[in-house]
């Protein structure tokens, strides 16, 4: 087991009147190699359990480990922590301050002490991973790429210091569909040939449904459902709409169907498997 | 990391109370009295009767006193260095010696004078701030300042400036939290090093907080433009001020207490 969070609560402002609870009772249990969705509500406290995951903050109760290590034992190695858990906040971009790309990038190796002469390949070796060219881009200023290609530096410069796992908080935020789809095909080449291992958090449920193999359902600080998606998209539809989350719409469309009586399998996931489940219906029916 | 979230300073809290009700520039000229009379007063008792005054006040805006008290910690620091400062600098009885620094009858009295000015000036700044609405204290001052629209002072705009700055503190802040976070998840250091290591490693929390803020003012301007502002001129007001009977009973009590504390020479 590589990331465990055992009892993990957090309060803002402990203490304060403005005290709120973000997270309450976390049990979590993370393993290399996976491809974990979170999905939630704004405010149900998502974002403070990614900050928690690579200590940013320290839970108000309960404990941390990774790699069976309570993370907020000993302070010193929470900079070893941060090195194998990359985590890109929501517009990444909005960090960037060096006057050109190749500097943005080497600034979290050259942080976790990556000699000068490396530098070079590991800046090159993570543009490489968000499909960049390294000759074209290195000298370029951060600030004059377009949207997407901004959000595919920024997360560049995570993949930089080399982590085994990346976080990524709504990644594909206000991108255009041009550019979603291309950070989209990144990260799973991420998880496929370059087997890292995803946590990512994203409101649109298609993409979910698609590329996570295990997907988080958070509600007002708590986990209310971990499983793989077929089964939290047909066993818990209704559940899901109780709490006001949408279903991917093929999902949702042949939940319908299935409703008003034709016999089609529930769960689907992609256009695809609507596709054949379709054509099956309809065969039937010429029969 | 929570490196703002204990300052509470300049926040408003919203209560029920008498004090809340209150005209903003009631409370604006009280605090200037109040300010006043503390750096004139020169008797134990008129100190007494100020702090009296102001534990009345902040109860009655029912805001929790230890809540109050927290807004001093930051400064304690501050107070104490002043405290010690006098101690050993004024000229006088010497009553305590340590090593080459005299302690005085003198330094003591003035220090400890000192430190509660102090110690009032915050407790009275924050009573306002915390009893007042932002908009309320903005509205407030615009008024007060409206008597120096004759020598052309733009009393509008500097309203309307603060009304901005007050507004975007705690989104500034936010930010300036978010993106110290995203650097240390990138591995950067900001707690190790000399000085000018130090200031370096500022470097990539204040250009990316510059930059955001130039868009943000950028895009305020424009979204302003787009509805028309065009400075204070005829502009009405949606809240308009009025000041009541609770008010000058306020103001006059206010009046007399500090007169009183000023006059108390025992």
């Amino acid at each position: 087991m590589f990331i465990h969070l055992k009892d993990v609560s957090y309060t803002y402002n402990l203490n304060m009147p403005f005290e709120t609870v973000a997270l309450k009772g976390i049990n979590l249990k993370v393993n290399r190699g996976e491809f974990i969705g979170i999905i939630g509500h704004t405010g149900c406290g998502k974002t403070t359990l990614l900050q928690l995951l690579n200590g940013l903050i320290e839970p108000t109760k309960g404990q941390i480990f990774i790699e069976n290590i309570d993370i907020h034992k000993n302070k010193k190695k929470l900079k070893e922590i941060r090195k194998k858990i990359g985590l890109s906040f929501q517009y990444p971009e909005n960090q960037f301050f060096e006057e050109n790309i190749f500097k943005e990038i080497a600034f979290g190796p050259k942080n976790m002490g990556v000699a000068e002469e490396q530098l070079v390949q590991s800046v090159k070796k993570s543009l490489q991973m968000v499909d960049m060219d390294y000759q074209s881009f290195k000298d370029r200023s951060p600030f004059s790429l377009s949207g997407g290609e901004m959000r595919r530096v920024a997360i560049a410069s995570i993949l930089a210091i080399d982590p085994e796992v990346i976080i990524l908080d709504e990644p594909t935020a206000s991108l255009d569909p041009q550019s979603c789809s291309k950070l989209l095909s990144v990260i799973v080449d991420l998880y496929q040939k370059y087997h890292k291992t995803i946590i990512m958090v994203s409101h649109n449920m298609e993409i979910m449904a698609k590329l996570a193999r295990r997907i988080i359902v958070m509600e007002k600080g708590e986990i209310i459902m971990d499983d793989t998606p077929r089964n939290i998209f047909q066993k818990s539809i209704d559940r899901l709409e109780d709490i006001g989350l949408s279903l991917p719409q093929v999902t949702y469309t042949m939940y319908k169907l299935k409703k008003i009586g034709k016999p089609v399998s529930s769960g689907i996931l992609t256009v695809e498997e609507a596709k054949e489940e379709i054509l099956k219906l309809v065969n039937e029916n010429k029969k | 990391m929570m490196f703002f979230r204990n300052i509470t300073i300049g926040q408003y809290i919203y209560r029920d109370s008498i004090i809340h009700k209150l005209d903003p520039r009631v409370k604006i000229i009280t605090v200037i009295l109040i300010i006043t009379t503390i750096f004139l007063v020169n008797s134990w008792t008129g100190f007494f009767i100020i702090g009296f005054y102001l534990f009345i006040n902040i109860s009655l805006a029912k805001v929790h006193p230890k809540f109050v008290l927290k807004g001093i910690k930051p400064l304690l620091f501050i107070i104490s260095f002043t405290l010690l400062i006098h101690f050993f600098t004024t000229p006088g009885d010497i009553i305590y010696r340590i090593w080459i620094l005299n302690i005085t009858r003198e330094g003591i009295h003035r220090g400890l004078f000192i430190s509660v000015r102090l110690f009032y000036l915050i407790l009275s700044t924050s009573w306002l701030t915390l009893t007042t609405s932002p908009i309320a204290l903005t509205d407030g001052i615009e008024k007060l300042l409206s008597f120096l629209k004759i020598i052309r002072v733009p009393a509008h705009e500097i309203a309307m400036m603060m009304t901005i700055a007050l507004r975007f503190i705690p989104t500034l802040m936010e930010e300036t939290e978010k993106i110290i976070k995203a650097q240390i998840a990138r591995g950067a250091d900001f707690e190790s090093g000399n000085l000018v290591k130090r200031i370096q490693n500022f470097l990539p929390i204040i250009i990316p907080l510059f930059i955001n803020a130039f868009h943000r003012a950028d895009d305020l301007a424009i979204a302003m433009e787009a509805r028309c502002y065009r400075g204070g001129e005829g502009r009405t007001h949606y809240r308009q001020l009025s000041i009541n009977s609770i008010d000058h009973v306020f103001i006059i009590i206010t009046l007399f207490i500090l007169i009183v504390s000023y006059l108390w020479v025992v």
